[in-house]
């Protein structure tokens, strides 16, 4: 079992996949570390938000993502 | 009657919104929005999303207006995949008594997809892709309802 974290939108771009998988469990820490630099100074942005489980966290650095868990990490979105 | 829906191929509204009129037959009104991928400039345009997030947002959405507007039925549909020049992207209709309750809760849930749903799009011009970013004026349209800013 591992933790996937999932690329969205432009993040995709940035990381050069859509999602990769890392052994679980995995916190905020481990999250800036597996992502790459590039990603992770995104990440440090307010306005990428992390989903986990399929639930937006309210606050990301208190990520807790547990084996087979799914982690999103969310640029700003552009609908409609 | 509510019909909130990710669409993967070829958008119909008009179909969406005949069985809208025919489920909320005792209407005063509907009123429809259908936003379209523009027919020059751009030679595609890809919407993405994210399957745990998405549709529950919409839905999420869809509680909302009819918590605030006085509606019988409300369609809103979304496109995602690549998009060709001149395709319908989304489709909102809402059905109600009065009129008002009718056009607003169309331009709310319009202001929310825009800025505050799990969509990402991006659009290809000169065979370039390129992401677009929410405008700060969808931004603006957002704040009108004074609602959290942030999706869904």
């Amino acid at each position: 079992m591992a933790v996937t974290i999932i690329f969205l939108g432009p993040l995709r771009d940035v990381a050069g996949a859509e999602s990769r998988e890392v052994p679980g469990p995995l916190d905020w820490a481990g999250l800036l570390e597996h992502v790459g630099e590039a990603v992770a100074e995104q990440l440090n942005e307010a306005r990428v938000n992390v989903a986990c489980g399929g639930k937006v966290l309210s606050d990301k650095t208190q990520l807790n993502a547990k084996d087979g868990e799914e982690v999103a990490l969310l640029p700003p979105v552009s609908g409609g | 009657m509510d019909d909130i829906r990710l669409v993967t191929g070829l958008l119909d509204p008009n179909q969406a919104v005949d069985n809208l009129a025919v489920a909320a037959s005792d209407a005063g009104g509907i009123a429809t929005f259908i936003g379209k991928v523009r027919a020059s400039g751009v030679e595609a345009l890809e919407l993405s999303h994210y399957e745990l997030l998405t549709l529950p947002s919409m839905e999420a959405l869809a509680s909302h207006a009819h918590a605030r507007f006085d509606l019988m039925g409300l369609v809103m549909l979304h496109r995602v995949g690549e998009l060709a020049p001149g395709e319908p992207i989304v489709c909102v209709a809402a059905a109600a008594r009065h009129r008002r309750d009718a056009i607003e809760a169309v331009d709310f849930c319009m202001d929310h997809l825009k800025s505050a749903a799990w969509f990402w799009k991006r659009e290809k011009r000169g065979g370039e892709w390129q992401w677009i970013e929410p405008r700060a004026a969808d931004h603006t349209d957002l704040a009108r309802w004074s609602e959290k800013s942030g999706p869904v």
